[in-house]
């Protein structure tokens, strides 16, 4: 059981760098190629749901192997077990976290836009707490192989969230969106009547 | 007929002969610029009478007929109706708010109004407070170039508070420059503290705007009505006017000759009685810049009421009713508008956003000759796109003009694509404001 | 033509929260396509009954939550 922790929670991890990708994806209205546009937000969706059922599977399979003492309590509450009270909590809050972006998301239609944002948003905060608590929970991501899975993935996330960071400061801001269109219509004549 | 001008802008013209009923809103002519007291407004007009409970004003504003005279012509107590309803139903205190941001260039009626009679639009202001049961009210108005309107309503304000004439408090609020600014939603966007640009409908205002209470928002010219409507009846009210469409109005005239005039005319007035003689090619411009453009010809056999204008695709608006001279480019002159219109989109939605920029670029290749065999049709056809497709009416009214411009101007067109222009003056002849918004504080 | 029931329903994009990701479009290509621009032009009409599943699935895969399904 301890073994199958341990594994579902590399999966869980790379599934949870997709679903951070796919989001990005999603919010830049980027597009996988070959694939329609639905294909980008319905796997980001379906994918955070597989995502968390690894995350279940890990985390139960963690509290029921008999080997180390860790309440179920501690998956949710953070810095309670007394197995690797520091690394075990960071993975409580980033358990926690994601379940309050993939909870708003099924009850998005009762929320408030901004409330809906403001807990997505955390996600940004989640993916990197799950990996410093995967790195350090235990020493599987330390070495080898999965050391270079862990890197890959965090390359992917960091280099994603700049790629978008940067694209969203480049945005015309609304009040500036009209004049922008205006220069572009009026400087191609030939193009506005040949559309 | 006698006039008293408002030092500068436009002329005032106080009544007709014929109707001795006129003018009912505007006062009578006397010495020019004096502020009118309180105590002359209640010599003319008599106390305020307030009905002492919520809802009673209601069923007189229903008989009388009134519409509401920012544009849209919404009767005024089904408005009321439905604040209050709304307000009983979810138990909060409705706002309400007199809407001076008139917003449109070629009107001035509601400075007007507000510079001349402001005492009857903030008696409305109470009386439609009183009938929605309103706690608070706003008056919203544009700074005024020319006069300093915010001291003169200021004056009016203190005036009554020292007579105590008023019972719900009542706050000036400034509205920026923009065309946009007098949409209800955007109205209250701004008045919630951020930027004048519409929001989406549903929920409708009068179920949900400021700080989430339901609110009325009247034009002044429709509160200055209800405060007399209120004293004198609704048989008074309709005694002017026609059967569907009762009462007065305050109209823009604009003729080729003299400066705009502001005049109270009866609805279903003949636009050939407003317009005087027009010459047969020009061609006139109905409602504003939202409007329609009419040959003059058929323009002739019009009145001033929407029974009238509707089978000719017009409707009466704010009561702009302009006389194109006919030494002007139509093309031309719709040309500064389009251009000026797609600037003051809020950029919110992608179809008014794309829609009216490329519209605007178009319909200057064709205003100065340079358009392609494509042109008209691509004219068309986004204006077909972006109707309906906005948060508010912007595209819609945009579309609505340019259309009407293509059908009154197609021969002018179609010696457009062949390098002519039957115009001899190049001079600008329909008011386009000055500087465009560039950035967010534009819209504050 | 068919009768349809008080009851029905029909599409709503809010243009404001429309940001032309064009999802709708893909899944209910019956009744909504994208004009020139890339934003969703909707059969303002009442969804016809067999369309109301694809209808669901295309307001709830909305990115932004633009497209609504309201009662008629």
């Amino acid at each position: 059981m301890w073994y199958a922790s341990r594994a579902t929670g590399v999966v869980a991890l790379l599934l949870l760098t997709a679903v951070m990708i796919l989001g990005l994806l999603v919010t830049r209205q980027g597009r996988l190629p070959g694939l329609p546009r639905f294909a980008v937000s319905g796997l980001h969706r379906n994918l955070s749901l597989l995502a968390a059922v690894f995350v279940v599977i890990h985390v139960l399979t963690a509290v029921f192997d008999g080997y180390v003492d860790i309440p179920i309590t501690a998956s949710v509450i953070p810095f309670t077990s007394p197995y690797e009270r520091f690394w075990l909590g960071l993975g409580a809050v980033s358990l926690d976290l994601m379940l309050a972006a993939i909870v708003t998301s099924l009850l998005r239609r009762h929320l408030s836009r901004r409330a809906w944002r403001a807990v997505h948003l955390l996600a940004y905060l989640s993916w990197p707490v799950a990996w410093v608590h995967s790195m350090f929970s235990s020493g599987d991501l330390q070495h080898g192989v999965l050391l270079i899975l862990a890197i890959g993935c965090a390359a992917a996330v960091v280099g994603g969230a700049a790629w978008r960071l940067i694209a969203a400061a480049r945005d015309v801001p609304r009040a500036e969106r009209v004049s922008v269109q205006m220069s572009a219509v009026h400087q191609q004549p030939e193009e506005t009547t040949s559309r | 007929m006698t006039t008293a001008t408002r030092q500068g802008s436009g002329d005032h013209v106080s009544g007709m002969g014929e109707t001795g009923e006129l003018p009912r809103l505007l006062p009578p002519a006397g010495p020019g610029g004096q502020a009118p007291d309180l105590t002359a407004h209640l010599a003319r007009h008599g106390r305020l009478p307030y009905r002492e409970r919520p809802g009673v004003l209601i069923g007189d504003i229903e008989q009388a007929g009134l519409t509401g005279r920012g544009g849209a012509a919404f009767p005024v107590h089904r408005k009321l109706a439905a604040v209050l309803e709304a307000a009983g139903r979810r138990g909060k205190t409705p706002t309400v708010i007199a809407n001076g941001a008139e917003s449109e260039p070629a009107s001035d009626k509601d400075a007007m109004l507000l510079w001349l009679a402001p005492h009857l639009v903030l008696d409305g202001l109470q009386l439609a407070a009183e009938a929605v049961g309103a706690d608070s009210a706003i008056l919203y108005t544009h700074a005024d170039r020319e006069h300093d309107l915010g001291l003169r309503l200021r004056q009016a304000l203190l005036e009554r508070q020292v007579a105590g004439a008023d019972r719900v408090p009542v706050q000036l609020a400034l509205a920026p420059p923009r065309f946009l600014a007098g949409q209800e939603t955007a109205l209250v966007s701004h008045l919630a503290g951020g930027p004048a640009i519409p929001a989406f409908t549903p929920p409708r205002i009068t179920e949900r705007g400021m700080a989430g209470a339901p609110t009325l928002v009247q034009n002044v010219e429709t509160l200055a009505h209800l405060a007399l409507i209120a004293r004198r009846g609704p048989g008074w009210f309709r005694a002017v006017g026609t059967g569907p469409e009762p009462g007065s109005m305050l109209a823009t005239i604009r003729r080729p000759d003299g400066r705009p005039r502001i005049t109270e005319v009866p609805l279903g007035m003949p636009l050939r009685d407003l317009l005087g003689d027009l010459a047969p090619e020009s061609a006139v411009l109905l409602g504003g810049y939202h409007g329609t453009w009419l040959p003059a010809a058929r323009a002739a056999g019009l009145s001033l009421d929407n029974r009238s204008l509707a089978p000719a695709g017009a409707r009466v608006g704010a009561g702009v009713v302009i006389s194109l001279p006919a030494d002007r480019c139509g093309l031309v002159e719709t040309a500064n508008v389009v251009r000026y219109l797609a600037f003051e989109s809020a950029g919110q939605c992608g179809p008014c956003l794309n829609g009216l920029p490329r519209i605007a670029a178009a319909f200057a290749e064709l205003a100065r000759g340079r358009s392609g065999p494509r042109t008209r049709a691509d004219l068309e056809r986004w204006a077909g796109l972006v109707t309906g497709r906005g948060a508010c009416h912007h595209p819609d009214g945009t579309a609505r003009f340019v259309r009407s411009a293509l059908v009154t101007f197609a021969a002018e067109a179609d010696r457009h694509e062949r390098g002519r222009c039957s115009a001899t003056s190049a001079r600008p002849f329909l008011p386009i404001p000055a500087g465009s918004a560039r950035t967010e504080k534009d819209w504050m | 033509m068919r009768a349809v029931s008080p009851a029905s329903e029909k599409l709503l994009v809010n243009p404001i929260e429309c940001a032309g990701h064009g999802t709708c479009a893909e899944l209910l290509p019956e009744l909504i396509t994208l004009d020139e621009w890339g934003y969703p032009v909707v059969d303002p009409g009442p969804l016809p009954p067999g369309l109301e599943r694809d209808a669901r699935k295309a307001v709830s895969a909305c990115p932004t939550l633009a497209l609504r399904l309201l009662r008629a």
